[in-house]
């Protein structure tokens, strides 16, 4: 895992973020790792029906957290309950630490209803991120089922930035209905603006859905890679993800080359818990973005 | 230190009778340390505080099987006399209730009066909000509006539970009850996010370690090679043997500098003549009796070097447990035959029998699976965080949206031992499983892991582990 160095709290933050305390205490409170710090919602956009993305700068007058894409952080709400959370866009980016949430029970849900100025707890960042150095020089698939998309969000956003002289990217994205498909003004905007290829399906079209209905694997032979230089990076339903990098690899994918964010039930974020275990891994150590040659074996065991 | 001489390998040690035990205790609390050791409880040797001697289980022995324990009078008056019972050390060192943290939120006013002023939307959906703000707009009106009415933003202050100040120290850890302690140190102490409270607790503790010379039915520790004897340097402040052959006495050994200041105080003159206030009952007594060349019949008898007699009849006892283990374990290499054998029908023949009932995991002394709960009050402006032991055989341990990754006590079972024997060699290098047989004594369908592990031994699948 890399964090990298950590940023100045002005570095970090984008100028119209509330500091609550003075410019001159820019170190973060010591806190020990299961101690949420209080994160003001700033910004708060509905994706979907039940999901929503929320922009969330410090409270405390600390810096930001500094998280890579790939890694998550354990969200809070006040009295209700706390849940693992994958970044959708990170600091470094120059936004606000940024999370896409979907309204499943009720710990998502108090998530999903704060508003602007409503303050939450977070704590992280946790867990080893996508592997984007692989990407130098290669092609690179990012797979996504429904809201799988969202801790791909920042390595799309990095594709796009790319020199187009780079090689070729595409971003393929599987949903349920075209409802279910978030960010997708924005990816219809970079699909235009960029030089990334963007393919969409969904499993069950609607009236005004004029695009492809099926898996998210039928889009594999319109995306543009070559098998044995790509870099693949994945994140949806564990299935999905199952069967695309199956696909890939038998496409000639490299296995160690094909990445998969995985999930499992998350207490602590820190190895504690023993909630997140896959076979040998502790997920929120070793993952939870893991290589396909690491994972296959396990993923052929049913319930381990 | 005069008394204490120096053992064949070059410790601090002596040799004290039975009532020298009390000295010990008085020892230990004069310095400070909650003293913990067994006693009789419920018709169980449990771990509890002690403050006299007299509370340990003397003349008690502890009868153990699958699914079998019995508390039966010896002939004799040990006070070590049993294996280990269902409690071990961890419920000291990893609570099984530990409040971690006191949240407090102050309501702002009017930043979220109930409207989605801030909302954007994209992507389709409808904008339909209702129930979240009425649920906000209740927690604001239920917090006392009028004091906070003005405008601005709420705030949430996050208190953490200050660590333990209260040191324990420990009386009669076994080997492995030692190395258990020792392998939940490498996750909670030495590894990437120490557990603050868990290294507090942890650095505090004194060891009074205890050579075993009475293994129960259960016990494979040989075939783990975690004991039965202690071995030198393994963390322990002091390490006791009980000899009953001959004169009832204790061979005490120092393992750390302050183990030699304490083993000191059992065998120099009494603490009123060395200046060493302790405040205790028991130094006023000996005082009053006229200090340690004239003790009364109720005065411990004076500590006294340890001879070779001593030495050997400790070590007759260790090797006399070596050869009573009650079960035994071919250990070789368990990790890649579990990682090879996740298919094996075994699991499906124990799962035919396993309840899922996770008392194989309260009791093991290395299991140390949590769940983190967050609570609030009714009145919607405190809530706390509790962290509780976990069990990897409950459904919530393994709950992903809408249901458990592992919902068969198939799968359960096969969690729990692989993670045990195999999986925690990938995750901490080493073996998750000390010997101590406790699981075996408090399943209550008497499933044993070392019939288990044989059984998957005997009929398994070759071929490359998974990892």
């Amino acid at each position: 895992m890399s964090t990298g160095t950590r940023p100045s709290a002005e570095a970090a933050l984008p100028a119209t973020a509330p500091l609550s305390s003075s410019p001159a205490a820019p170190a973060a409170p010591v806190v020990a790792e299961m101690t949420p710090r209080p994160f003001r919602v700033v910004d708060r956009v509905r994706e979907t029906p039940d999901t929503w993305t929320l922009r969330l700068v410090p409270d405390d007058g600390g810096p930001t957290i500094d998280a890579v894409p790939g890694q998550f952080t354990m969200v809070y709400a006040f009295g209700v309950g706390e849940v693992p959370v994958s970044v959708s866009a990170v600091p470094s980016d120059g936004v606000p630490l940024t999370h896409t949430v979907r309204a499943v029970g009720a710990v998502t849900e108090a998530i999903c209803a704060a508003k602007p100025g409503d303050v939450l707890g977070v704590r992280g960042p946790f867990g080893r991120g996508w592997p984007l150095d692989q990407a130098v020089g290669r092609d690179v698939l990012v797979i996504a089922g429904g809201l799988g998309l969202a801790p791909l969000w920042p390595v799309v956003h990095a594709l796009a930035r790319r020199d187009s002289a780079g090689r070729a990217a595409a971003v393929l994205v599987g949903g349920r209905t075209p409802a279910d498909l978030p960010y997708r003004d924005e990816l219809a905007r970079l699909a235009a603006q960029t030089g990334l290829q963007v393919l969409v399906t969904v499993d069950r079209a609607d009236p005004g859905w004029d695009g492809r209905v099926g898996v998210v694997t039928a889009l594999l032979p319109d995306a543009r890679f070559d098998p044995a230089r790509t870099v693949a990076f994945l994140c949806g339903p564990e299935v999905m993800m199952r069967v695309t990098a199956a696909a890939l690899t038998d496409a000639g994918v490299p296995a160690h080359r094909v990445h998969l964010s995985m999930e499992r039930n998350m207490h602590c974020g820190i190895g504690h818990c023993g909630r997140c275990q896959l076979g040998p891994m502790l997920l929120c150590l070793h993952g939870p973005v893991c290589d396909y040659g690491r994972l296959s074996p396990l993923l052929t065991i049913r319930e381990l | 230190m005069t008394a204490a001489v120096s053992a064949p390998n070059g410790v601090a040690s002596c040799v004290i009778p039975p009532a020298g035990l009390d000295v010990l205790i008085r020892a230990l609390r004069a310095r400070g340390y909650r003293v913990v050791g067994p006693t009789v409880r419920n018709r169980a040797i449990v771990y509890e505080e002690l403050t006299a001697a007299a509370q340990l289980p003397v003349g008690w022995t502890d009868v153990q099987d699958g699914a079998t324990y019995r508390l039966e009078r010896r002939d004799d008056d040990a006070r070590f006399g049993y294996a280990v019972g269902p409690h071990s050390w961890k419920q000291f060192l990893l609570p099984p209730r530990l409040r971690l943290l006191r949240v407090r939120r102050t309501p702002g006013g009017g930043a979220d009066a109930g409207q989605d002023g801030g909302d954007g939307a994209r992507g389709g959906g409808t904008e339909d909000d209702g129930g979240y703000a009425g649920k906000n707009g209740g927690y604001d009106g239920s917090s006392g509006g009028t004091a906070t009415a003005g405008p601005g933003p709420g705030r949430l202050d996050f208190e953490e539970e200050p660590p333990p100040t209260t040191r324990l120290a420990l009386i009669g850890v076994r080997s492995c009850e030692l190395h258990a302690i020792a392998i939940q140190d490498r996750i909670l102490v030495a590894g990437r996010y120490p557990d603050r409270d868990y290294t507090a607790r942890r650095e505090g503790l004194f060891i009074v370690a205890l050579n075993c010379h009475e293994p129960g039915g259960t016990c494979f520790c040989v075939s783990m090679d975690t004991g039965p004897a202690v071995r030198q340097g393994s963390g322990y402040d002091l390490v006791l043997s009980e000899i009953l052959t001959g004169e009832h006495r204790f061979l005490v050994e120092a393992g750390t500098g302050r183990g030699a200041e304490v083993l000191a105080e059992l065998t120099g003159p009494p603490a009123a003549n060395t200046g060493v206030t302790t405040g205790s009952t028991g130094a006023d007594d000996r005082t009053a009796a006229g200090g340690a060349n004239s003790r009364s019949g109720d005065e411990p008898a004076p500590a006294r070097p340890a001879t070779s007699a001593d030495w050997e009849a400790a070590q007759t006892g260790v090797e006399r447990a070596v050869s009573r283990m009650g079960r035994t374990l071919d250990a070789d290499n368990l990790r890649d035959l579990l990682a090879a054998n996740l298919e094996h029908p075994r699991w499906d023949d124990v799962a035919s029998r396993c309840l899922t009932c996770g008392n194989c995991t309260m009791v093991c002394p290395t299991c140390f699976c949590l769940t983190v709960e967050d609570v609030g009050d009714l009145a919607g402006g405190e809530a706390e965080r509790w962290r509780s032991w976990e069990s990897c055989f409950s459904l919530d341990h393994s709950y992903l949206h809408g249901g458990p990754v592992r919902g068969s006590s198939r799968s359960r079972y096969r969690q729990w031992l692989t993670h045990k024997f195999a999986t925690w060699h990938d995750q901490f290098g080493t073996s998750g499983c000390v010997g101590c047989g406790r699981c075996i004594t408090w399943c209550p369908v008497a499933i044993d892991v070392t019939e288990e592990l044989t059984a998957i031994r005997a009929n398994s699948v070759p071929g490359e582990p998974v990892s």
